[in-house]
């Protein structure tokens, strides 16, 4: 099964858009939404069963027991991330303690132990097709892992079929590099703002310290032409497979709104990506399969 | 007065109203917190007045004080230390700083010493103060970056502090808004935005802070995010129409506040709004 | 001669686990009297630092040859660090590897990838 991630190092820039809108015209039975601090692709593919859904663990937390604590303050003093607060009691602030246990051990009288902290849950949807995802509690650290854990939602299709499209998350973070492992192919979903051409710069430095394909595509092209050119012009300089741009179309927002994708729009748009998607399939070697 | 601006996802405009409302403002402060991806200053072009270097103390080993008992590397919970061929082994990237592998050292054969995990840069952009964090690439948290920047805001003495968040409800979001008195949510109209409004909104419920939603970019359709604003009381302090103009000026790093006045008039009433017209 | 093998079901005639340092297992198998062991990767739910761990381990299990599909570039430099000689997985099982490596078959690893961390 060949994996092809959506990328935009950008937030805003219509990745999960074009990402809803490949999948709904490939007709792919596996996809993933990586973004899991922000999830939003099930709100563009609708799910008709229950997910399993799964506790997903991160660091330990520490805890104090107010009982045997007596206030000697030692932990206060050696916590390294002000996750012990102070208001009568000695307490652990759980969106700012990072699980090293310094506390634990430093404390006299083992008034402190670990304990484990779920940070997010994992849902995988499997009906006909497999759709894994997550959710990442607010206030928690890096999610790299639990990204690698929504991919593996992916692996009993491994062999059932031949295209898998994940929507990866914005930035170039752990999480991201977590998306990148192990892909066939990135699409970098650029938009010409200065900010944007900034940001797919870097999200394409990042990507290619791996061996996966990566291509570029611009969105939302007509609101700043010379943007796009410049964007166009880079990837030709620098041989990045460039796909094709995709208009600016206002009819998209209301779209999304109702919870269908642009494989659903009756607009220029839509053959647009469908021109895009013949450029991945025929990269990845996919052309005229009947089994994606 | 600290203000936060925020949003649940990116590119809904947070930047926008972050840098604009920061110049139309006299003498202000504009601390880019979004320190993986900053682009505030794309904004605020001019000379870099100085550029600050961040660390973090990394554990460094005295090889011939230390006799193999492995208690740092068994009780480092990030895993950031292995011992192989005699040696300790530390793992900068992977190290969170928390001094642990020190304390537990038998021998006082773990020291430690500064690592560069990111900057600080500083220019002066008309009446804006204006301060970006940057983390290195491939680095894991950029939390002391944002201390360090809340820092400068406390050391300084404009009236008015302009906080750009990063994205999301992640803990660096957290970071940048312990100390902010008001928080701006900036929220999109689709069903997107709005879910990710709906994670904000709960961040900043949890810190107690008072708090307003900026629309950005709407359209004479449904706006989900503007329901969620009315269901759950959010003021909404600003609705700003998609525009084409808009658009084009900030997609080429312009501030729409100083290419016209009617920007940075709606910008002078939205700080009206949230300081009660006290301060101007 | 120690070898080490990733896996995840401790049964020598299993796949040779995907990843180096998340899978369940390690086979640690001794070619001098044929006898097998599986270790227990404590790293394999790790939230970071899954590959110095696991490299750790297998340090501490004095293997002399390790056999794995991919290596990540902190792993490396645990084992490189060691001596271990790393060599590049077929596909098979553990059994299979093992005869593999013993007839001189295996090519050594040569592609470290970046890991999840430390990437530039």
């Amino acid at each position: 099964m060949k994996q092809l991630l959506i990328l935009s190092g950008k937030g805003g820039t219509g990745k999960t858009t074009i990402a809803s809108g490949l999948i709904k015209l490939a007709e792919v039975k596996a996809y993933a939404d990586c973004d899991v601090d922000a999830p939003n692709l099930h709100l563009s593919i609708n799910q008709n069963t229950d997910p399993h859904v799964s506790d997903f663990y991160g660091l330990d937390l520490a805890n104090i027991n107010k009982e045997t604590c007596i206030l000697c303050g030692k932990c206060f003093d050696n916590c390294r991330f002000h996750a012990i607060k102070f208001d009568e009691y000695y307490e652990v602030d759980p969106y700012a303690c990072e699980g090293c246990s310094v506390c634990e051990y430093i404390c006299p009288v083992n008034a402190i132990t670990m304990k484990e902290r779920v940070i997010g849950v994992t849902k995988v949807y499997s009906n006909y097709h497999v759709f894994s995802t997550a959710q990442l509690r607010m206030g928690s650290g890096n999610s790299g892992l639990l990204v690698t854990e929504v991919k593996k939602g992916l692996a009993p299709y491994k062999n059932k079929c031949n295209l898998s499209i994940i929507d990866g998350s914005p930035g170039i973070g752990c999480p991201v590099i977590a998306s990148i492992s192990g892909v066939d192919m990135i699409l970098v979903v650029a938009e010409p703002s200065l900010s944007g051409y900034h940001d797919m710069l870097r999200i394409i430095k990042t990507s290619h310290g791996f061996p996966s394909i990566v291509s570029v595509c611009v969105n939302k092209c007509d609101l700043n032409k010379k943007l796009t050119d410049d964007i166009i012009n880079y990837c030709t300089e620098n041989k990045i497979p460039f796909l094709g741009t995709l208009p600016f179309d206002e009819r998209v927002l209301e779209t999304i709104n109702n919870g269908l994708t642009i494989a659903d729009m009756d607009s220029p748009l839509k053959h647009d990506l469908e021109e895009i998607l013949e450029k991945i399939l025929n990269i990845l070697d996919l052309k005229g399969d009947k089994n994606l | 007065m600290k203000i936060a601006v925020l949003s649940g996802k990116g590119g809904t405009g947070k930047t926008l109203v972050a840098t604009n409302l920061s110049f139309s403002i006299n003498n202000s402060l504009y601390l880019d917190c979004d320190v993986e991806e900053p682009n505030g200053h794309l904004f605020f072009e001019s000379p870099l007045i100085s550029s600050v270097d961040v660390s973090l103390p990394i554990p460094r080993v005295i090889d011939e004080k230390c006799d193999g008992c492995m208690k740092c590397v068994d009780f480092c919970k990030f895993n950031a230390l292995a011992y192989v061929g005699n040696k300790v082994l530390v793992f900068d990237k992977i190290c969170h700083s928390c001094g642990g592998c020190k304390l537990v050292c038998p021998h006082d054969a773990i020291y430690e010493e500064e690592r560069v995990i990111g900057k600080i840069e500083s220019r002066k952009y008309g009446g804006v103060d204006v301060h970006t964090g940057i983390l290195n690439p491939g680095e894991e948290s950029g939390t002391k970056i944002i201390s360090r920047l809340m820092e400068i805001a406390k050391s300084k003495r404009e009236e008015i502090t302009v906080i750009d968040s990063p994205p999301g409800s992640s803990c660096v979001v957290m970071d940048s808004i312990k100390d902010a008195d008001y928080c701006i949510i900036v929220a999109e109209s689709s069903i997107f935005g709005a879910h990710n409004l709906e994670m904000v909104h709960e961040l900043v419920l949890l810190f107690e802070k008072p708090m307003g939603v900026v629309l950005n970019k709407t359209t004479n359709g449904i706006n989900p995010s503007k329901l969620y604003c009315e269901n759950n009381n959010i003021p909404i302090l600003l609705d700003i129409p998609f525009s084409k103009k808009i658009n084009a000026i900030s997609s080429s790093g312009v501030l729409i506040s100083e290419e016209d006045e009617k920007y940075k008039i709606m910008f002078t009433n939205l700080l009206k709004k949230i300081t009660g017209g006290e301060i101007s | 001669m120690l070898i080490g093998i990733p896996c995840n079901i401790k049964d020598l005639n299993s796949a040779v686990g995907e990843s180096f340092g998340r899978s369940n297992y390690y086979l640690i198998y001794d070619t001098e009297n044929n006898n097998s062991n599986f270790v227990i990767n404590h790293a394999s739910n790790s939230q970071g630092g899954a590959g110095v761990k696991a490299a750790q381990v297998i340090v501490d299990n004095k293997v002399d040859a390790l056999i794995t599909p991919q290596l990540g570039e902190n792993a490396a430099i645990v084992l490189k660090a060691a001596d271990i000689k790393i060599y590049k997985s077929i596909l098979g099982t553990l059994i299979e590897n093992i005869s593999a490596l013993k007839k001189d078959e295996l090519p050594s690893l040569m592609e470290i990838h970046q890991g999840y961390h430390g990437h530039q």
